[in-house]
């Protein structure tokens, strides 16, 4: 397949994306349209973490610090001053917070910077260490930026956290910055930065010996993967339209984690599946926390229900089929002709 | 700050560490043997709170039944969780390890949730337990006073089993090379099993001391103290049983002592002991005990 008539399918193909996406704005029901939103900013969040954790090969266990980040620094930039006054009740919020109000794609960017330097100071400690090291360490990053939500008052309103945002994020928002980050993520992938990535994962030592800085790619990968965690951590703020930081707890990071497991670590594809069927699949479990009528029997909903089908999930997909779906492979054109090429029984020239 | 409550903060500082203390031990020498952090540890404290509890109000077993028997069932949860969720990935990197670990943790505290549910129910403490000692000002329950007794006891009994039985001496060669031990003939499934049931034991006596102490509990009770004993435990020098006592002691007294000298920051507390995570990693990765890395 040439590189022309890819290009021109990838056009084709974006443009039945946001086709489908039209339709949905317009004709779509209000659920369908907020479930739609909730995997966008999922892909987002999920392709970002991937790249870290799928293919640079550590165990980050903190986004939830870099979204919560990104959620409070937009949000507390896109409020108006007198909505600011109405949220803080206990004290005024701090000088330069109180008069600041910027558009919201502003506010989206700024909240992408702060996520990135927030990853830039963690991630001196961070990259010394490695495996359940590097795990524990990102873990109580996550716990910290909650605890200073919690406490810091006079900037995120302390537990009250911030009410009534305008909800700025659509279908437009969330589905163009998940096709970017996809974008954006899976060049770098494909870059020598992302085979120096995947060397490091393989063998860091070997990858030292050919010359690559492990410091150095895995800084880029952190600093990239928390400027969309944050990104998606505004939209996130401004779709759900009031944020708290009992929002960005460690479970935030543990539903990213059963996406990409599930989707197939290593697989931005992965990524994106894992995200839509945990959001898609996430809504349809609900009815197992509702009371349920088969004939004349009730069975009573059991609140709680889904997270333990998920965390039996997440472990017998990594128990028996640690793949996941996608294992390390791309949905590409390539790859979708050779397995139509094995279809017909024919042989692909490579 | 009067010396009386100086004093007083000092042994609540090491009533709180030698609870860590006990944690500590079980992530590592489950780290000395399996190099894994195991997550699900610190829920084991939860499941040995809700054992005690119903042993004692369904079966209104005294408590000093009810406390060895809850031990033992949490030992026997350990050597569970070791067979369905590490022991198949032995082979397997290292990240599925860690993620099969996270799994089980939120397994067993979603299960807790759903079986029990989320409502915090109260832990009874036994009169035993709950006398108050008067030394000149000082007021202080006899808990506080007994649980680094107890603590220094286990600690005494676990050393004698690791440095003076065959197995124990077992459990040794295997964190330090785990294929040689093998060739030797060594059964390592059943050293690791041990190694659970020890661990895990030792965390269950911790889990009960801690709901006398703070006696509310919940599904999501040992998450905070299971992540403080594992620092406790880096700190000490992961892999080293005396390091990991050591390193309780200290991080109690230390998160004792900073929110009374500086109340201000009593907020931050939970965060503390992150940030003395992160230092030592910085300046002195191995801990105090620690060999240095190869």
């Amino acid at each position: 397949m040439s590189d022309k008539f890819k290009s021109r399918l990838n056009v084709a193909s974006l443009f039945l994306l946001f086709g489908l996406l039209f339709l949905f704005n317009r004709y779509g029901s209000g659920y369908q349209i907020r479930i739609l939103n909730n995997i966008g900013v999922f892909i987002t969040l999920a392709v970002s973490y991937n790249l870290i954790n799928g293919v640079c090969g550590l165990l980050h266990l903190g986004p939830n610090g870099f979204i919560a980040i990104g959620a409070y620094t937009s949000a507390l930039l896109s409020m108006t001053p007198a909505e600011k006054q109405l949220n803080f009740i206990l004290g005024q919020v701090i000088w330069p917070l109180s008069v600041i109000h910027v558009p919201f794609v502003v506010s989206l960017i700024a909240a992408g910077i702060a996520a990135a330097f927030f990853a830039f100071l963690i991630s001196f400690p961070v990259l010394r260490v490695r495996g359940d090291y590097l795990a524990i360490v990102t873990l109580g990053f996550g716990e910290v930026v909650r605890v200073l939500c919690n406490a810091g008052e006079r900037v995120t309103n302390g537990p009250l956290g911030l009410k009534g945002l305008y909800p700025h994020t659509n279908l437009w928002w969330s589905w163009g910055v998940a096709t970017l980050a996809v974008v954006v993520i899976q060049r770098l992938i494909d870059s020598n930065y992302g085979l120096a990535m995947k060397a490091i994962r393989e063998d860091e030592d070997a990858a030292r010996a050919m010359g690559v800085n492990p410091f150095r790619s895995l800084m880029l990968a952190f600093l990239i993967s928390a400027f969309f965690s944050g990104i998606a951590g505004g939209l996130l703020a401004h779709l759900i339209t009031t944020i708290s930081p009992a929002l960005f707890t460690f479970f935030l990071t543990f539903n990213l984690l059963i996406m990409i497991v599930v989707g197939g670590l290593g697989s931005t594809t992965g990524a994106i599946i894992g995200a839509v069927l945990f959001s898609w699949g996430g809504e349809a479990l609900r009815i197992v926390e509702q009371p349920m009528e088969i004939g004349s029997f009730t069975i009573p909903g059991i609140p709680g229900m889904r997270m333990v089908i998920f965390s039996l999930v997440l472990m017998l997909v990594i128990l028996f089929a640690s793949k996941g779906i996608m294992g390390r492979n791309e949905l590409s054109w390539d790859y979708l002709e050779s397995k139509f090429a094995r279809f017909r029984g024919t042989k692909t020239p490579q | 700050m009067s010396a009386t409550l100086f004093l007083q903060q000092i042994i609540n500082g090491i009533s709180l560490g030698s609870l860590y203390a006990l944690i500590a031990i079980g992530y590592t020498m489950v780290y000395g043997i399996l190099r894994l952090i195991n997550f699900a540890h610190g829920d084991l404290l939860m499941v040995a709170a809700y054992a005690a509890i119903y042993e004692i109000s369904l079966f209104s077993l005294p408590w000093f039944f009810a406390f060895p028997l809850a031990i033992i069932a949490t030992g026997a949860v350990g050597i569970l969780l070791d067979r369905v969720a590490y022991r198949p990935l032995r082979q397997a990197p290292r990240i599925s390890l860690l993620i099969s670990a996270i799994g089980a943790s939120f397994l067993m505290e979603n299960l807790a949730l759903v079986l029990i549910g989320g409502v915090p129910k109260p832990f009874p403490r036994p009169h035993f337990f709950s006398r108050v000692i008067e030394v000149g000002n000082l007021h202080i329950l006899v808990l506080t006073i007994y649980s680094p007794v107890i603590t220094l006891l286990l600690v005494m009994g676990l050393l004698y089993i690791v440095f003076k039985t065959r197995a124990g001496k077992a459990m040794r060669a295997a964190s330090l090379d785990f294929e040689a031990t093998r060739l030797m003939g060594i059964n390592l499934d059943r050293i690791i099993a041990l190694t659970f049931l020890l661990g895990s034991s030792l965390a269950a006596a911790g889990g009960i001391m801690w709901a006398m102490k703070y006696p509310q509990i919940n599904p999501f009770m040992g998450v905070l103290p299971g992540l403080k004993a594992f620092i406790a435990a880096v700190i000490g020098g992961i892999g080293n049983i005396v390091g990991a006592v050591l390193g309780g002691f200290l991080l109690g007294l230390c998160e004792i002592l900073i929110v009374a000298l500086l109340p201000n920051l009593a907020e931050y507390r939970d965060a503390f002991a992150f940030l003395i995570l992160i230092g030592v990693l910085l300046f002195r990765p191995t801990g105090i005990m620690g060999e240095p890395l190869t």
